[in-house]
């Protein structure tokens, strides 16, 4: 059993500095995990908590049934991998592997065995007696997992792993670490601000701002149901469309277009948000429609962004790429009612 | 023989012009005001070196800047010092006071700098404040005290020591009134140099499972080596060049007293034999020229690179 519970954690450096509010999550084992948020919303905190690297104020956190607040890291058989990988820079490629097993005094010969074994999965075994200096980001980014891998630990913690890797090879980088975690079958928790890492790797993703939590569900989940509107904005390129709503029944009324909603919500003032991709080049059929000043078309080859103004509101659409439209011109645009959500003005908590 | 031409440096400003002399001046006037510090440092220790091996009939007539002109050289003056004075048993107990003296300081402040720096206490910053108020007191303040507590309340005089006849002991109050008055200075320099190691390497270790002395003898001492060597060599020059605090503590008896000593006795106040002196002040110059150029190789840059960040 290697599953994570964060029981009621709270993390407080002052008395009115709470950098995590009442943190309730339930990791289950041999799952990837991906806390997100941007920065400063305490999920490095979270997971530092969890490594025993910072204490906790109060709540409780299990690793399988067993409380770990005061357990001491090297006890609580994680391994974490570090933004800066941290590695050893004196110690060879080997040698920083083979580290942690030496503080637990293993046997030469199975220690051996162990690193060779991570350096063959990770691609290192032709420099296994470099020191760090003479490997590129991603190489020493490996090592970084390999001193991880060593140890078989029952959860793994990834620190924004890839953060300082460029574009190319974070993308390879994602996809091996996916393969990793289905090979080595433990659990994963990955800490990063990057919604596309959450999205692209995740089994579930947990989404924090400013110190609370604020959805907890599977990539498609969260994307297609996000809790508030703080989720709504956060997950998803370009981001969500906001317009401010007038609702009565089952219409909202905005600037420039009125939607027909799904069901109906008590009358008042919202916030209606609705994906660019639900914006199409067809008119609706329950006759949302709207019309789109457009300022700016971008043309990527499999898509079409525009950008514009519906009525007050600035407004994005990803539309076919063979429509054919250009800056200045009124497009008639028709809104996807299925997938459109609706925000509480006060709470900014989604209606649906 | 295009790629050639391309290459080569672009001088447009016309000879004599304003701004080909200030191009000129530029390459040249930092080589020119480089070599000139050279000279105006290393004047006093050629002159030395020149006169100790001129005749001292020489030497108290004319300039060592005349030296080639009655080309008259000897060793005269290095085989009097050899014979006359007691430059072996000297340089034997500089070496018996400055290598522990050195080694007492630098082990105490490396432990002392990692708390300073890595560790949490209860007053702490308070406690360096003070360490480093330390670095400006004069160390002569410190003799009579220091000394009253070394005779009166230990009974460490020089013949008290002796009789015990463990080799050594004799230095002991040398050795430890130099670790004081080095350690301020010497965990200051340390525990800057600790604090600005990364954490995150402390943090990976803490998960890794060593503890806080594995820490500090696999992974601060090994990323410390040029923060040591200079320390080090800042010690022992210093321990290597007293005379003041070897001469208090230890006094003048030959078979305690360092090189400084010796030296210093060699001249008397009407300057004779001032002649073996410079000779001798060439021996004694001898140990820290080898220790610096040694340590030297150790002050290398970028020690750290690749610990941290891509």
């Amino acid at each position: 059993m290697s599953s994570v519970t964060y029981d009621h954690v709270v993390k407080r450096y002052t008395a009115d500095v709470t950098v995590v509010k009442d943190l309730n999550v339930d990791i289950k084992d041999k799952e990837f995990m991906v806390l997100v948020g941007p920065s400063g919303c305490g999920k490095s905190t979270a997971l530092r908590m969890l490594a025993g690297l910072e204490s906790i104020t109060e709540g409780q956190i299990r690793i399988g049934e067993r409380v770990v607040n005061n357990v001491a890291a090297k006890d609580r058989d994680i391994a974490m991998v570090f933004q800066s990988y941290a590695l050893y820079p004196h110690m060879s490629v080997y040698d920083n592997m083979a580290f942690p097993l030496q503080m637990q005094h293993m046997k030469k010969d199975e220690m051996d065995r162990r690193v060779k074994n991570a350096s063959k999965i990770l691609g290192l075994d032709p420099f296994l007696n470099r020191k760090p200096r003479a490997l590129s980001g991603g190489q020493r980014q490996r090592v970084a997992l390999g001193r991880a891998i060593v140890r078989s630990p029952k959860v793994f913690l990834l620190d924004e792993p890839l953060s300082n890797l460029d574009a190319k090879l974070r993308g390879q980088t994602r996809i091996e670490l996916q393969k990793l975690h289905r090979e080595l079958e433990t659990t994963f928790i990955y800490v990063t601000h990057d919604q596309v890492e959450a999205m692209t790797m995740g089994d579930r993703i947990a989404i924090m701002n400013a110190g609370i939590l604020q959805q907890v569900g599977t990539p498609g989940d969260v994307y297609d149901h996000p809790a508030n509107l703080f989720v709504a904005g956060f997950i998803g390129t370009p981001t969500m469309n906001f317009v401010p709503v007038t609702t009565s029944d089952s219409t909202a009324k905005a600037s420039g277009f009125e939607a027909k909603l799904p069901k109906s919500v008590p009358a008042g003032k919202g916030t209606l948000g609705f994906r660019p991709e639900a914006l199409t080049d067809r008119p609706s059929a329950d006759g949302s429609n709207l019309q789109m000043k457009v300022d700016v078309v971008e043309r990527l080859g499999s898509d079409q962004y525009l950008y514009g103004q519906v009525g007050g509101d600035q407004v994005t659409a990803r539309v076919d790429p063979r429509m054919k439209v250009a800056p200045g011109d009124t497009a008639q645009l028709g809104l996807d009612t299925r997938s459109i959500h609706l925000f509480d003005s006060e709470s900014e908590a989604a209606f649906f | 023989m295009t790629v050639a031409a391309a290459t080569q440096p672009v001088t447009t400003s016309a000879r004599f012009s304003p701004s080909w002399l200030a191009q000129v001046l530029q390459r040249y006037l930092l080589h020119i005001v480089i070599i000139g510090l050279t000279i105006a440092w290393m004047a006093p220790t050629v002159g030395l070196l020149v006169s100790s091996f001129r005749p001292f009939d020489l030497t108290k007539s004319s300039g060592w800047w005349t030296a080639l002109s009655p080309f008259e050289f000897t060793l005269q003056n290095y085989s009097d010092v050899l014979s006359q004075s007691n430059l072996g048993q000297a340089f034997f107990n500089s070496f018996m006071i400055a290598v522990p003296a050195t080694v007492i300081p630098t082990t105490i402040a490396a432990f002392a700098a990692y708390a300073f720096s890595w560790m949490k206490f209860p007053g702490r910053n308070w406690i360096f404040l003070a360490l480093v108020g330390l670095l400006a007191v004069p160390l002569q303040l410190t003799f009579v005290p220091v000394l009253g507590v070394y005779v009166h309340q230990l009974g460490w005089t020089a013949d008290n020591l002796a009789a015990t006849g463990i080799p050594g002991l004799p230095w002991l109050p040398l050795w430890l009134a130099h670790a004081g008055y080095g350690l301020p200075f010497a965990i200051y320099l340390l525990a800057n140099f600790f604090r600005a190691l990364p954490s995150d390497l402390f943090e990976s270790a803490e998960i890794d499972g060593a503890g806080t002395l594995t820490v500090f003898f696999r992974i601060i001492l090994p990323l410390s080596v040029p923060a040591l060597a200079s320390l080090v060599i800042f010690q022992f020059l210093w321990v290597w060049n007293d005379l003041l605090v070897a001469l208090i503590y230890v006094g003048g008896a030959p078979e305690v007293a360092p090189l400084t000593v010796n030296l210093a006795d060699l001249t008397t106040s009407l300057g004779q034999g001032s002649n073996l002196l410079t000779a001798a002040a060439f021996f004694s110059m001898i140990v820290p020229l080898i220790v610096f150029l040694s340590l030297q190789r150790y002050f290398v840059r970028g020690i750290l690179a690749g610990s941290v960040k891509g």
